[in-house]
């Protein structure tokens, strides 16, 4: 694993007078959000928050409105004043940064995109992209020629001289991000930069966001509501409610182990065989399997396993990456997973629990078409497998 | 007063609990029936003693003491500190610039009518400038208009009417530009200035005149000085709303890009407030305008000074030929800054037929142009003063004359017998209600009626304030200037209910309606009081009507917008329960527009008062012609300034009752939900 780009340690934000003796104090740092807010009358925003992200990663914050999740992530670069706590950006603690220093980072290392994309009316798309080179004291012809790459790369293309109230949303969310690239910064912070976009603009941007971080290998801090962009592009996944950590790891550990019933809940809904994979439905070998049958890697995703499983009668063998057998698969546990998918039984939550769902022919054909059908992730989720397979095993 | 605190809110929720509720809306009732039975009794029984009247020519030893101070002044104005380094060099400052532009426009420094410019330069450079920061088809309109106050024979009144409000208004961005910002970027500036601005704002105009010609004598120095008084409030206030206004996210975007606070005014905060801001300059140069040529009573040249001096010899057709030069002032005023606020949006930049460098070359082409002409306006006599053969404006004059003339003659029984029978049917009988009370009781009752719209507090407010109007020994003057104003302001209302209802249901009528309003409170004030003087002659209905016409307009619009502001769902239900149009105004409409026509009351009533000085110039009596007499008559001066503070104490108290009366209607339907 790579060092932390970004490590956060012991954050808290608290709004209202008198939050800033909330952390340091034993008796009001123990009480819930709640109860401070009835005592004090305080907003815990951010409740001791610890974690790190790595170098090249997508982090992805994720948690219902009012989770506190873009408090969290405009404590970063202090856009929200935190109360107490470290963040350490290359080692260095942004909570103790001057006036200039805290400009530089914002300036060179981290920027971010917003939701409700925060562009300059007065501005052209041009003007509107060498923004941050402008203020940061670019010279002009140095900014328009930088400007018109980064343009050219996020596909505005032929729009240099329009005005933002000319573009749809996603073209305007598309000159935020460029802005937010123009300054080659290390990090990208993004704060649900979708969520006011149509279902199909989002799934496009969210495409260009994957490319855009093959292509140039961004460490990216994304915050989102929305439980299927969160395992569509992060690598790692933070769970919060009001204020603290639930829960963090890959889509896979979210969906396959998580770690209490307000997560089990969230990812219910979640298509399993499109997120899962073998490792967590793998069985010891049993004697009578033939050994001389099709083997799968342990990080195939469920759902690409399926043809391979079901084109043979044998149970098929699962291995890790240096081809030692690890176990075996059959029909039934992959019917088992695409049953329970979708459903709030709680048989989904014991993960590659074979006993459940016993399938006949007929809700065999019903059950198949259901993770396909769901064309809006299927197009993307093509290109997720493999660099999650990359990363993960880095990360975890 | 922290129990009294602790009971108010206690007595505002309880109506919500049954019947109790009634109880508390019948005791306000009773409390102000009593009120005014108390008044009427005390009327009938002790009529005409404790009346406090002080005939005319008359002074307290209090408005004797000001005539001393004003003596005072004038001997120390040389030797005290604060006018020889701060005052005194204030007034040189501003004379200068004031000097300056008057001499540009109107005349050379030696005090011959021959502007430095030329008439012709002065019309070219106005023209080049209207063009530059407007449009071709307002630089017309400001070539035509300026030739046509040549045509009128008040090209130099009009040129000094101009260069004092250009005066007035370069000094007030100087100081409201700088100052609307700071209140948009901090909290705290913004926390000092809004009290002072809304002081600023509730003062009556000429109310600060007086003091203000006692500190920097009279001339254009104090008029410029009192102008940007008065016109600086709306373009500070449009200046922080313009900045407090932009998006938190577009902030939040340029901070996140580590800007400056210097990076962040000049490429974020100013480009996306500018429209505003010009918006601002609209407003007070609007207000320059109207309070430059009210400055005319300190001895301002200009266009007022012919208003007012003909208004003082009852010259009907002199002041409309004035009037008209003012109202063709402020269109031109009006149209060339509004042109240059919608040239500030950035949809109009982009739309522009013009590319940046072709602007310029054409810019640069007309302003040699515009330099030419001056220089043929410095050389040739009949380019430097407005040729006598064109000058019409005695034929004008003696035109409205004649037709007003013939209009009090022929309409006499219509105009003499409304003017007789509102005097003698409403206004006599009201104003002796008010003067012939015995003032102790009029101070109970109009307490207690206090106390039961707006509580302790709001009774000891009215008790102070007429308490200081006894003191100022204007008691009986202020009972006259209130009749006229309380008469206006119901007929305000009237005005304000019937053309707002009908404007706030039908988009045709506001349509047609609103630009007649606009036009109207763009106007400067004096010019209403023209027209009625042609129709009514010097009396108090000349001054009620331009009162009431200065302020009909703000009333009207206010409560169209109240009505317009009601949920269309809700008009929708009653219409789809059956109700007729009536049922629809009487039931829904005015009644939850209620809020907005208390505050259309409060806005009418201080646009009533004020013109109660301006009123007085025709014939209105009370506080407003001690006023104008303070200015004219020096032995009078310290009685002026008394009346002055008087019109500002009554006008403390009525905004305060009003704005009660607006706040607390919001409780009779929560005592009647349940």
């Amino acid at each position: 694993m790579n060092s932390p780009v970004i490590s956060v340690r012991n954050l808290w934000k608290v709004f209202g007078s008198g939050g800033e003796k909330v952390p340091g104090d034993a008796g009001l740092s123990g009480q819930s959000s709640a109860e401070l807010l009835e005592n004090t009358g305080c907003v815990t925003a951010v409740r001791n928050m610890n974690f790190d992200v790595a170098k090249g990663e997508v982090f992805v914050v994720m948690g219902l409105s009012g989770s506190g999740k873009s408090t969290l992530i405009r404590c970063l670069t202090r856009l929200i004043e935190p109360t107490s706590g470290q963040v350490l950006v290359d080692g260095r603690d942004v909570l103790q940064a001057g006036t200039s220093e805290l400009r530089e980072l914002r300036r060179r290392k981290i920027s971010m995109v917003f939701q409700h994309f925060g562009l300059l009316p007065h501005r052209t798309v041009l003007d509107n992209v060498s923004y941050g080179l402008q203020i940061r004291g670019t010279a002009k012809n140095e900014r328009y020629s930088k400007s018109q790459e980064i343009i050219d790369l996020v596909g505005l293309t032929g729009y240099e001289q329009h005005y933002p109230d000319q573009l749809s949303g996603g073209m305007q969310q598309r000159v935020g991000l460029g802005r937010a690239l123009a300054g080659d910064p290390d990090t990208i912070l993004f704060d649900e930069p979708f969520s006011a976009l149509d279902p199909l603009i989002r799934r496009d941007m969210q495409a260009e966001v994957i490319r855009l971080h093959k292509e140039m290998g961004k460490t990216m801090v994304f915050v989102t509501h929305d439980l299927s962009e969160a395992l569509k592009l992060g690598d790692r996944i933070l769970i919060m409610r009001d204020g603290e950590m639930v829960q963090v790891g890959s889509g896979d550990e979210l969906v396959g182990s998580p770690a209490d019933s307000y997560i089990a809940d969230f990812v219910s809904e979640v298509p399993r065989a499109d997120v899962l994979t073998l490792k967590w439905i793998t069985k010891t070998v049993a004697a009578s399997t033939a050994h001389d049958g099709p083997v799968l890697a342990a990080g195939t995703l469920i759902r690409d396993a399926i043809p391979v499983v079901m084109s043979t009668i044998s149970p098929v063998l699962v291995s890790n990456g240096d081809g030692t057998i690890l176990g075996q698969i059959d029909r039934d546990s992959i019917l088992s997973v695409i049953h329970g998918s979708g459903s709030h039984t709680s048989d989904g939550r014991a993960s590659g629990n074979p006993t459940s769902g016993n399938p006949t022919s007929g809700n065999h054909g019903a059950a198949f078409p259901a993770p396909g059908s769901r064309d809006n992730e299927a197009v993307p989720n093509k290109e997720v497998p493999g660099k999650k397979a990359a990363s993960k095993e880095a990360v975890v | 007063m922290a129990t009294l605190l602790r009971d108010r809110p206690a007595a505002a929720t309880r109506p919500d609990r049954g019947s109790l509720g009634a109880r508390r809306v019948s005791r306000r009732t009773w409390l102000l029936l009593a009120a005014a039975v108390l008044w009427l009794l005390g009327f009938l029984l002790l009529r005409g003693t404790g009346t406090l009247a002080l005939p005319a020519s008359e002074l307290t030893d209090l408005h004797r003491s000001l005539n001393r101070f004003n003596g005072w002044i004038a001997e120390n104005r040389d030797g005290n500190p604060v006018f020889m380094y701060i005052l005194t060099p204030l007034r040189s400052a501003v004379g200068l610039v004031a000097g300056f532009f008057m001499a540009l426009f109107a005349a050379s420094p030696t005090g011959e009518v021959i502007p430095v410019l030329g008439w012709l330069g002065t019309v070219a450079v106005l023209t080049w400038i209207a063009f530059a920061v407007g449009n071709v088809r307002v630089a017309l309109l400001t070539a035509v208009v300026f030739t046509f106050f040549g045509i009128q024979g008040l090209f130099v009144d009009a040129a000094y009417t101009f260069a004092l409000v250009l005066t007035a208004v370069l000094l007030t961005l100087i100081v409201g530009i700088p100052l609307g910002v700071l209140a948009g970027t901090s909290n705290r500036v913004q926390k000092v200035l809004t009290p002072v601005l809304d002081f600023m704002q509730t003062m009556p105009t000429f109310v600060y005149l007086a003091p203000l010609a006692l500190i920097f004598l009279i001339g254009p120095a104090s008029a410029v000085i009192a102008t940007v008084i008065y016109a600086a409030p709306p373009v500070i206030r449009l200046s922080s709303h313009g900045i407090r206004s932009i998006p938190e996210n577009t902030k939040e975007a340029s901070d996140s890009l580590g800007t400056t606070g210097w990076q962040r005014l000049h490429t974020v905060q100013l480009p996306m407030a500018r429209r505003t801001i010009v918006m601002g300059i609209n407003q007070s140069t609007m207000a320059a305008l109207s309070m430059v040529t009210i400055a005319a009573l300190i001895a301002a040249p200009g266009l007022g000074q012919v208003v007012v001096v003909a208004l003082q010899s009852l010259d009907v057709g002199t002041a409309v030929n004035a009037g008209l030069a003012i109202v063709l002032m402020a269109i031109v005023l009006d149209r060339v800054t509004t042109a240059a606020s919608q040239r500030a949006e950035p949809s109009a930049r982009r739309a522009r037929r013009l590319s940046g460098r072709a602007r310029y070359i054409v810019l640069a082409g007309t302003l040699l142009l515009t330099l030419g002409i001056v220089q043929v306006s410095r050389t040739v006599l009949w380019a430097a003063v407005f040729p006598a053969r064109l000058n019409v404006g005695a034929a004008i004059s003696d035109g409205v004359t004649a037709a007003s003339g013939w209009l009090q003659t022929n309409l006499y029984f219509l105009t003499h017998s409304f003017r007789e029978s509102v005097t003698v049917g409403i206004l006599n009988p009201f104003q002796s209600l008010l003067t012939e009370t015995p003032f102790y009781l009029l101070v109970v009752v109009i307490a207690i009626a206090a106390y039961a719209i707006g509580g302790w507090k709001l009774a000891a407010v009215t008790t102070f304030c007429l308490a200081v109007i006894v003191s100022l020994g204007l008691w009986s003057d202020a009972m006259v200037t209130l009749a006229s104003t309380l008469l206006a302001t119901v007929i305000v209302m009237l005005l304000g209910v019937v053309f707002g209802v009908a404007m706030g249901r039908s988009r045709r009528i506001d349509a047609a309606m609103r630009p007649m309003l606009d036009a109207g409170q763009t106007m400067p004030a004096f010019v209403y009081l023209v027209p009625f003087l042609g129709l009514f002659g010097a009396t108090r209905i000349t001054a009620i009507v331009a009162a009431i016409i200065y302020a009909a307009p703000v009333a009207i619009k206010i409560t169209a917008d109240g009505i317009a502001a009601i949920s269309p769902t809700v008009v929708e239900a009653a219409v789809s329960s059956g109700s007729t149009p009536w049922q629809v105004i009487s039931k829904v409409q005015l009644p939850m527009a209620r809020k907005t026509l208390a505050l259309a009351a409060n806005q009418g009533l201080m646009y009533v008062l004020a013109m109660v000085v301006i009123g007085a110039l025709v014939g209105a009596g009370g506080l407003g012609y001690d006023v104008v007499a303070g200015f004219v008559q020096s032995s009078v001066f310290g009685k002026g300034l008394a009346a002055g503070l008087a019109i500002v104490f009554l006008g403390i108290l009525l905004d305060r009752i009003t704005q009660a009366a607006a706040s607390t209607p919001g409780r009779k339907p929560g005592a009647r939900r349940t």
